[in-house]
């Protein structure tokens, strides 16, 4: 498992992808059906973008993180013409990423017909571009950055599919890999043991100061990030969940927190704080469902995403492929066109927990190779975005013109 | 107590007071503990359904409910060895909206969203 290498898309930019998708990118909802129109029958092209009229900072440097992700090779712009965000902003700096770009608005394309007669048009001259710039080159683990996730928990995903995950992130950590987790809203009542895995003395502050802000948003909100589903599947209190939670985290140090959007500075593990800041809106909201949270691990350049469910979502995702991962064997057999790997096995004594990391990481090598996850092999491309405000004073700010 | 378990909970660390089952527990039920704990069985004194957590020890109220090691909350009635520990015997400290939650279905009563 150690030495698997597979070969992988290195962009203009250095980066390297596991897949070679074109995206199209909505800027307003008001074009997002000529957007989605578009990529109809274009089976390389997923379609992200933003619902809201008025610009949002948060979602314009999520949108301008995905445009320039690994995976993704070049990048047609859609919007309406009113909104504030601007398309051929998001095209300027997709541009500079040495990626392949267009940018238009509809109405000055003669409306629905003819802008997705002419996106259509646009995505073949982005996708020859996009396959001349991009160079195969060989890949390795130290090469990855891979997410975490967790939805629709139960009580086996604290005891076999958060665990089995875990330990795959401490041997990507060891293979000098990257992995990021995320949900600091469901660490509460685990300041200490949060506290305690920092990496050095200015990550300790760092997850403190992230671990109060996520408990002082829970309070001022009354929400804590579980649900009925959750409680009906065993779980009592957040408390239970969040240390359920925290095992995809595995055992590594954690080097720091990352903001969303942000590349992790080197390899190793990192915690996302997707929680928003204080100052707007009294907070606003969190991420409102699963989709937001991995769009939000992909915007750090994640190229894949584990997702553990115990009572089985069927999300998939846009732009890196979603392995699904469930501790509950019973789900496991109901949705096993949805699952992909079961982790059930280390609760009913047929594998142990390292023997089912190993399958895992080779499962994570076959995917990064180009085998198709459970979810890509069904089409799913979940996205989903909302308002937030989170400060990032190391990105640069601002959507308008 | 008969000496065959018919079913299993798992214990997480040396230092919790609930095992979470792996499979149903009845009323009656034998039910071997693995896990943290040196192999031992318990009789389950109602249902307690896979995935869900059985008390290990009686727990007295106001006292700390431990799983993975950490008090995932606190008893809000005392619980003896054997019983479905959940919503109705066990609340979160963080959470207010706790202790108003179904027992079955875990979703809020009352005015929750008015």
């Amino acid at each position: 498992m150690n030495d698997r290498s597979w070969s992988g898309y290195l962009r203009k930019d250095g980066r390297k992808g596991i897949r070679n998708h074109l995206l199209v990118v909505y800027t307003v909802e008001c074009a997002s059906f000529v957007a989605q129109e578009i990529a109809k029958d274009e089976p390389d092209v997923h379609v992200i973008g933003f619902p809201g009229c008025y610009d949002n900072d948060y979602a314009f440097r999520l949108m301008l993180a995905l445009s320039t992700h690994p995976n993704i090779g070049g990048v047609l712009c859609v919007g309406l013409g009113c909104e504030y965000t601007q398309p051929s902003r998001i095209a300027d700096v997709v541009l500079q990423s040495g990626r392949a770009t267009e940018s238009f608005f509809i109405q000055e394309h003669g409306g629905t017909r003819s802008s997705i007669e002419l996106g259509k048009e646009l995505l073949r001259s982005i996708r020859s571009e996009s396959n001349e710039r991009s160079v195969r080159v060989p890949m390795t683990w130290a090469d990855l950055i891979i997410g975490s996730e967790c939805g629709g928990s139960d009580g086996t995903s604290g005891l076999a599919g958060n665990p089995v995950v875990g330990r795959a992130f401490d041997q990507l950590v060891d293979l000098g890999g990257s992995a990021i987790f995320e949900e600091v809203v469901e660490m509460i009542g685990l300041r200490e043991v949060l506290v305690s895995r920092a990496a050095s003395p200015g990550a300790a502050e760092q997850l403190a100061a992230t671990y109060d802000k996520a408990a002082s948003y829970c309070k001022a909100v009354r929400q804590y990030s579980v649900a009925p589903g959750n409680f009906a599947g065993g779980l009592t209190t957040i408390e239970e969940k969040s240390m359920g939670a925290f095992a995809k985290g595995g055992r590594k140090p954690i080097e720091g927190v990352l903001r969303v959007s942000e590349t992790p500075p080197h390899p190793g593990l990192w915690l996302l704080d997707s929680v928003p800041d204080s100052h707007f809106m009294q907070f606003g909201y969190t991420n409102p469902n699963d989709t937001e949270g991995i769009m939000d691990l992909i915007s750090t350049g994640a190229q894949m995403v584990l997702f553990v469910t115990g009572r089985g979502s069927v999300i998939g995702s846009a732009i890196a492929p979603l392995i699904k991962v469930t501790g509950n064997e019973r789900t496991y057999k109901n949705m096993t066109d949805d699952m992909d790997f079961n982790a059930g096995r280390i609760l009913s004594g047929q594998v142990t927990l390292d023997e089912a990391s190993v399958e895992l990481m080779n499962l994570i090598a076959d995917v990064a190779a180009g085998q198709s996850s459970k979810p890509e092999k069904l089409g799913h491309r979940e996205f989903f975005l909302m308002y937030k405000h989170q400060d990032s004073p190391s990105l640069e700010a601002g959507c308008r013109q | 107590m008969s000496p065959n378990p018919t079913c299993r909970a798992f214990q997480i660390h040396a230092s919790d007071n609930v095992a979470t089952l792996l499979d149903e527990a009845f009323e009656g039920s034998v039910v071997a503990i693995a896990g943290s704990s040196d192999e031992t069985v318990l009789a389950a004194r109602e249902k307690v359904g896979m995935g869900h957590k059985i008390a290990l020890k009686r727990i007295d109220e106001g006292k700390p409910i431990y799983k993975y090691g950490v008090a995932i909350g606190m008893a809000i009635q005392q619980i003896e060895t054997g019983d479905w520990v959940h919503l109705h015997n066990c609340r979160s400290n963080f959470d207010e909206r706790s202790g108003s939650l179904d027992l079955y279905t875990g979703v809020p009563k009352g005015a929750e969203n008015e």
